[in-house]
This record gives C-alpha cells, structure tokens and sequence, in this order.
C-alpha cells in the first residue's frame, strides 16, 4: 500500500474528501446499474406469475361450473 | 452467418444466450472492479503535480471513455432498428440509453468533484465539458422519448432519428481538447505514438476502462433480458419459463 496508515489513506494529504466521495458516488451508480434490472426482472416475473395464476384459476372455476352456465344469448 | 442473425431476432435465444453470458461476466466484471478500485485508490502513487486527487481519473476516465463507446452501440442499434425493423436492436437500444445516462453522470459529477482541487472550480463551461453535458442530454432524451410515445413503433422510429443525429457529438468530445483552448489536458494515452502516462499508472487505468466496458456490457445485457420479457410476457415460452 501507498500510504502508511489508515488515516493518511483516508486524508490523502488533504485530498481525501475529493477522492472518497467521488469513489463513494461511482459506488452507488455501479450499484444501482447492477442491482435495478434484477429487481425489475424479480417483479416482473411475479407479476407474470400471478397472471398465471389468476388465469388458472379462472379456468378451474369455468370448468367446475361446467354446463350450468349458459350465457343470455344461448337461451 | 444468416442463422446466426435470425437467431438474434428470437426473443428466447436471445434471453437464453444473454443469461449464460451473465453467468460469467457479471463476476468477472465484479473482480475487476474491485482490484482496480482498489489499486487506484491505495497502490498508486500520488501524481507528482495534482497529487492525491489524480487517483479520480480510475472513475472519471473510464466513465467517460465508455460513456461514448455506448453512444455509438446506441445509435448503431438505432441504425439497424430504423432500416431492417429489428425488434431485437431496438430493445438493445432501449437498453442502453439509461447505462450510458447513468455513466455520462458519473464521468461529469467525478469530473466536477477532481476540478475542485486541480482547477479551483466545481464547474467550467469548457468545450469537453459541455459537450459531455450534450451527450447527457441525448441519453435523457432517448429515455424520456420513449415514455413520451404510446406508440411502440413510434417511439422506436423517434428514439433511433435521435441517437443518429447525436451521434454528431461524439467526434466533436473527442476532439474537443484540440480544437478549442481547453482546461482538459490533451489525451495522454495514444494508440500511433508514445503515450505521456507512467505505466504505473497507465495500467490500473486499462484495467478500469476493461472493468467499465463489462459494466456497460452487463448491465446492458441484464436490461435486454428484463425488456425482452416485458415484451414477449403473453407467449408460451415466457409462461413456460415463468410457470417453471
């Protein structure tokens, strides 16, 4: 390492406010371009899943009820 | 060669082909990152002019080298969208508007944060910088033309015209320092001549630019993958993938 003790490093000869807190922003973008499509992708996919189910689900009713339901137009 | 682009027209190659690419480069990108991050911030030593504030450039070059690189990935998507109606390049397109918003930010917030101790000021409307700020604009311009649009085939159409009439603005960066009386330092990494950068510094510097290429690449690839689903959410495949 460059600097001899953990306080210079976080100093840097009175640079360190400058050089941490642009490192610390670039962080947090990293973060947020790594992290944000995948909670989108999670979301989605549950979204999409309770499609699936609510489809499901109103097929399963659709067929219990069978031939007792007769739409208006039928009679 | 032919099977190969009809391939990536299919959605679920695509998102297939994408997925197993991540597997790898997603840790991959994540090390080199890392190592880089850290080299520049504690194993390099100071510049012997700008001292410890140098240590910056690790962020601010590679933000900004790649920054322009997905503006042309950007508007060769747009290209390819516009003339053979690809769904699939407009989705790439799609996906790189945000990235290259979020990078273009960063190179100018680092950029304003190393100016304070090297230039005396936060901000300066130098050529390079304000050019920055254009290509800021045009990526926001893209994201927020496609929102604008409930017409899919019409934001496309727009959001492709935009990012090639941008593209005027990225040999204009580029030359900047040349062309106009600039604060920015001339480029001091050359392919045709020596470059003026110590190698000690030069080679961490490679290391981020390759790390942020792999960022982009990521996180570009993991916004197809996220878009393609959106899109395609009412096919077999989808339900099948989703449904397991």
């Amino acid at each position: 390492m460059y600097f001899d003790s953990v306080s210079a490093a976080i100093d840097m000869a009175g640079h360190g406010g400058y050089v941490w807190s642009a490192y610390f922003i670039s962080l947090l973008v990293i973060v947020y371009l790594l992290l944000l499509p995948r909670l989108r992708q999670r979301s989605l996919k549950l979204q999409i899943a309770g499609e699936l189910r609510r489809e499901a689900h109103a097929a399963a009713l659709h067929e219990s009820e069978g031939p007792t339901v007769t739409s208006p137009g039928e009679n | 060669m032919w099977s190969f682009f009809h391939k990536l027209g299919s959605p679920p190659w695509l998102f297939g082909i994408a997925g197993s690419i991540l597997r790898w480069l997603v840790p991959i990108t994540l090390i080199a990152l890392a190592v880089g991050i850290c080299w520049g911030l504690l194993y390099t030593s100071p510049d012997f002019r700008q001292g410890n504030s140098y240590r910056i450039i690790y962020i601010h070059v590679p933000a900004a080298v790649v920054a322009l690189a997905g503006y042309y990935v950007m508007a060769i998507a747009g290209a390819v969208s516009l003339i053979w109606r690809m769904k699939m390049a407009d989705i790439a397109m799609k996906s790189c508007a945000p990235i290259g918003a979020a990078l273009t930010f960063l190179a100018l917030v680092t950029g304003s944060i190393w100016g304070k101790p090297t230039w005396g000021t936060w901000w300066v409307w130098d050529a390079r910088v304000t050019s920055m700020l254009i290509l800021l604009f045009l990526y926001l311009g893209v994201v927020a033309l496609y929102e604008a649009f409930d017409n899919k085939a019409a934001a496309s159409k727009a959001c492709a015209v935009l990012s090639l009439v941008g593209t005027v603005n990225i040999p204009i960066i580029y030359k900047s320092v040349d062309w106009w009386y600039s604060l920015h330092q001339p480029a001091t990494i050359k392919f045709t001549d020596e470059s003026t950068i110590d190698p000690s510094m030069f080679y961490p510097l490679l290391l981020m630019i390759v790390a942020f290429y792999g960022l982009f690449t990521c996180a570009m690839l993991m916004n197809m993958r996220v878009e393609i689903l959106a899109r395609e959410s009412r096919t077999k495949w989808v339900r099948k993938l989703v449904g397991g």
